[in-house]
């Protein structure tokens, strides 16, 4: 009985369809913690974390650097910004807006450096439902390699006050 | 202890105040009146923190639902911020203080060790809580449940949060303190009851959340006062889940113990194995320290194998822990029912379980919610790579709405068709409508919760006064966000329910009369020939629960391998 004392010689091996149960919970999640090594070494989208100390300040001058050197266009006043394949490219996350708009090629892959000048945003790629968390103070740098072509609207998933729901920002893919 | 197979114990005198213990006559068992001053004032303070969290609850479901969108932009993440913490924190933690007095004193024959620190302790707690429910209120601290740096609010709201810790902590010092007091006096011989080892599991793992707990709140308060500079977000973010993760594995210990507790107050069930079943509580205190790593999946600054050796070290032998009590729950209670003589087949027995009994319908839906739902989608979006297409989606939030709403609320609730006339002495009003209570609340929080998931599954994001300015959103997506809203309504009339049912029982309820029991839910009856004992000598008996527990790691399979499916088909990054 759960409520009461238990029987003195309640020590005992588990056997039968308990011991059964359990070794069987066991080699899964056995399971459970090797497919994560496993898709570290062999799957493609793995979130490695890598990021470096970057002041706020020190960020957007980066981004605003980026942008004078590859803008390629302009749309509703935001600049859209043709990173070369294989390099860097930066993306500002402020309160309410992304900043600028990447234009990438399919099948390259790009150094993408996420920060925030201000608050904690989070970017989440739709339709294709990818996400990652933005810090102020840190330069998380996505390796990222487009495998579809067309327009991809960045929409912010962590709360960055009132205006929240209006963050939105682009990704063309060509 | 002879509830429920037995008749009541002969009245017997009632010693009264001297001894400071009553004796209950429904359970035969020795009630410390202090613990149950205390219990009372706990659950009743709970109580009422889950009606705000309620009301709050609809507002927002009707907000989400964007055919209806009822609040303005303001006000609904003012009145997300409330449902939060008056949900998770404050119904939560007060009513697991009432259990934790009840499990320290009344199983052990013991008295409450001192009622001034429980009286410290509920009046910490309660000043916390209503001092951050009134500056939210006031909108001073639109910051959510989380409160991210550099988010900042008024520093009450920090001082709020941190008196309900310490107030917490301090009701769980007197918890420590009866155990200790009892042990000495021995009030008991041998070993504790497995309700009160699964307590005290909690006890010990709420002690490590709430030192997380005052480790960022406190520094947060100094910032917000002005006196030192900004704690960096990163840092706040690990401690804080160190604090709001391992806080639900305190739900899930208390919670599991309730399924045991219901179990035996409905079945007479009683565990096949003690020793698997405390097994299992301690792997919880052993692994689950690191969990907060899950909540931190996608985020800069913490490498891959941070990530993947936290998740998968302490996180799956807790995970192995909940799948031991999955087994070893129902197995007790299938066998109970088969030393009843309700043998027949392999779900012979399920039909003649107490079902109109709603503290064991409510601790059943709350096994297969929390199992089904609530456990799978836990694995999985908390797998390293898996969390990339589901942070901060609506999966999350589904996820958690059949962990500690669907489980955890929902045992809660279930205990209290036993906890309030035990301890108040008066019988349920209204118990036609006591009976469907789980299942309204069950039912339309598995809508809210699947409803969730899937739009979350479609990218809508949690947290998001407003999905339309995207433009990415289909009619999928809004059908989705209809059944969640249609659930919440459901959901809510359940809660509304409980409520309803609680505070009417404790003013108007039925008083029993002098050692009278308290009116039966009806129990498991036993059918004239059953084998009795003699079944336990059968390891193998328990074939519903076999079959049950086969299908379950079948969908967890299969869910869990189309979810990397799913990561395989988007953009690769590293
Ligand atoms: C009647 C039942 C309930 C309904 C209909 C409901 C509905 C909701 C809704 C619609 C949201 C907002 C989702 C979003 O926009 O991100 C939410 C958030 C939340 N709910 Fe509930 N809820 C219920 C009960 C509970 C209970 C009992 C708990 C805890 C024990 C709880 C804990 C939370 C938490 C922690 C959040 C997240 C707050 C945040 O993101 O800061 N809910 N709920
Ligand atoms: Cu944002
Ligand atoms: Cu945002």
């Amino acid at each position: 009985m759960s409520i009461s004392i238990p029987a003195r010689d309640w020590f005992k091996p588990p056997e039968g369809a308990e011991k059964l149960w359990i070794g069987l919970a066991l080699l899964w999640c056995f399971v459970l913690s090797l497919m994560m090594p496993y898709w570290h070494f062999r799957g493609k989208q793995n979130s490695r974390g890598e990021a470096y100390a970057v002041a706020p300040v020190a960020f957007m001058e980066r981004t605003e650097a980026f942008v004078a050197a590859n803008k390629t266009g302009e749309r509703d006043g935001v600049p859209i910004v043709e990173p070369a394949p294989g390099g860097d490219a930066y993306l500002l996350a402020r309160m309410w807006s992304w900043y600028p708009i990447l234009k990438l090629r399919q099948g390259e892959s790009y150094r993408i450096h996420l920060s925030s000048g201000d608050l904690q945003h989070g970017f989440s790629l739709q339709p294709l439902n990818m996400n990652f968390q933005v810090l102020p103070g840190y330069d998380h740098v996505l390796t990222l390699t487009p495998t579809s072509k067309g327009e991809f609207t960045i929409v912010c998933n962590e709360f960055c006050g009132i205006g929240h729901q209006h963050m939105i920002g682009k990704i063309l893919v060509e | 202890m002879s509830f429920p197979t037995l008749n009541p114990p002969p009245p017997t005198p009632q010693p009264g105040r001297e001894t400071g213990l009553r004796k209950c006559a429904t359970t035969g068992l020795d009630v410390c009146l202090a613990a149950q001053r205390f219990i009372k004032l706990n659950a009743v303070a709970a109580i009422v923190f889950l009606l705000f969290g309620g009301i709050a609850a609809i507002l927002l479901a009707l907000t989400r639902w964007q055919a209806v969108h009822l609040l303005r932009v303001d006000w609904f993440y003012r009145i997300l911020t409330f449902h939060g913490l008056n949900m998770l924190i404050f119904w939560m933690l007060f009513f697991e203080i009432a259990i934790l007095y009840f499990a320290c004193t009344i199983p052990l024959k013991a008295r409450l060790f001192s009622r001034k620190i429980a009286w410290l302790s509920f009046g910490m707690m309660l000043t916390g809580a209503i001092m951050t429910n009134v500056v939210i209120i006031q909108g001073k601290a639109d910051v959510l449940m989380t409160s991210y740096l550099p988010l900042l609010a008024h520093p009450l709201f920090y001082l709020g949060i941190i008196l309900v810790a310490v107030g917490t902590l301090i009701g769980v010092f007197n918890f420590f303190a009866t155990l200790y007091v009892a042990k000495r006096d021995r009030t008991y011989e041998g070993s504790l009851p497995l309700v009160t080892y699964g307590a005290t599991a909690a006890a010990i793992i709420a002690v490590v959340t709430l030192l997380h707990g005052a480790i960022v709140m406190i520094p947060t308060f100094a910032f917000s006062m002005g006196w030192i500079s900004q704690p960096d977000p990163m840092w706040y973010r690990m401690i804080w889940w160190g604090l709001g993760h391992q806080s639900q594995q305190v739900n899930v210990c208390a919670m599991v113990s309730v399924w045991y507790l219901i179990g035996q107050l409905t079945t007479g069930s009683k565990p096949v194995n003690e020793t698997v079943c405390r097994g299992a509580f301690v792997l919880y205190i052993l692994f689950i320290n690191l969990a907060s790593a899950h909540h931190l999946l996608v985020d800069p600054g913490v490498g891959s194998s941070w990530k993947i050796w936290n998740t998968s070290y302490a996180m799956y032998l807790a995970v192995l822990a909940s799948m031991i009590h999955g087994f070893t729950v129902p197995a007790s209670v299938e066998m109970a029912m088969r030393a009843k003589g309700w043998g027949r087949g392999i779900f012979g027995w399920v039909g003649a379980l107490p079902w109109r009994n709603p503290a064991f319908s409510a601790a059943a839906l709350s096994l297969v919610i929390f199992g089904f739902v609530g456990g799978i989608t836990g694995v999985t979006l908390g797998t390293q790579q898996i969390n990339i297409i589901a942070h901060n989606t609506l999966r999350i939030t589904g996820h958690f709405h059949s962990t500690v709403v669907g489980g955890t609320s929902l045992a809660f609730m279930g205990l209290a068709f036993y906890v309030v006339p035990l301890m108040f002495q008066r019988d349920f009003i209204w118990r036609k409508a006591a009976r469907v209570q789980p299942w309204l609340f069950g039912g339309g929080i598995l809508l809210v919760s699947l409803g969730m998931s899937f739009a979350g599954s479609l990218g809508v994001a949690r947290r998001t006064y407003d999905i339309e300015h995207a433009g990415v959103y289909g009619p999928a997506a809004h059908l989705f966000l209809g059944i969640m809203g249609v659930g919440a309504i459901i959901a809510v009339v359940g809660l509304l329910l409980f409520v309803v049912l609680c505070v009417g029982t404790v003013f108007f309820g039925e008083r029993h009369a002098k050692g009278e029991p308290m009116a039966d839910w009806g129990v498991a009856k036993e059918l004239p020939g059953a084998p009795g004992e003699a079944i336990f000598a059968d390891h193998w008996a328990m074939k519903g629960t076999m079959v049950l527990t086969g299908v379950f790691l079948a969908c967890f399979a299969v869910y869990y391998f189309a979810n990397w499916k799913a990561l395989a088909d988007v953009w690769y990054v590293r």
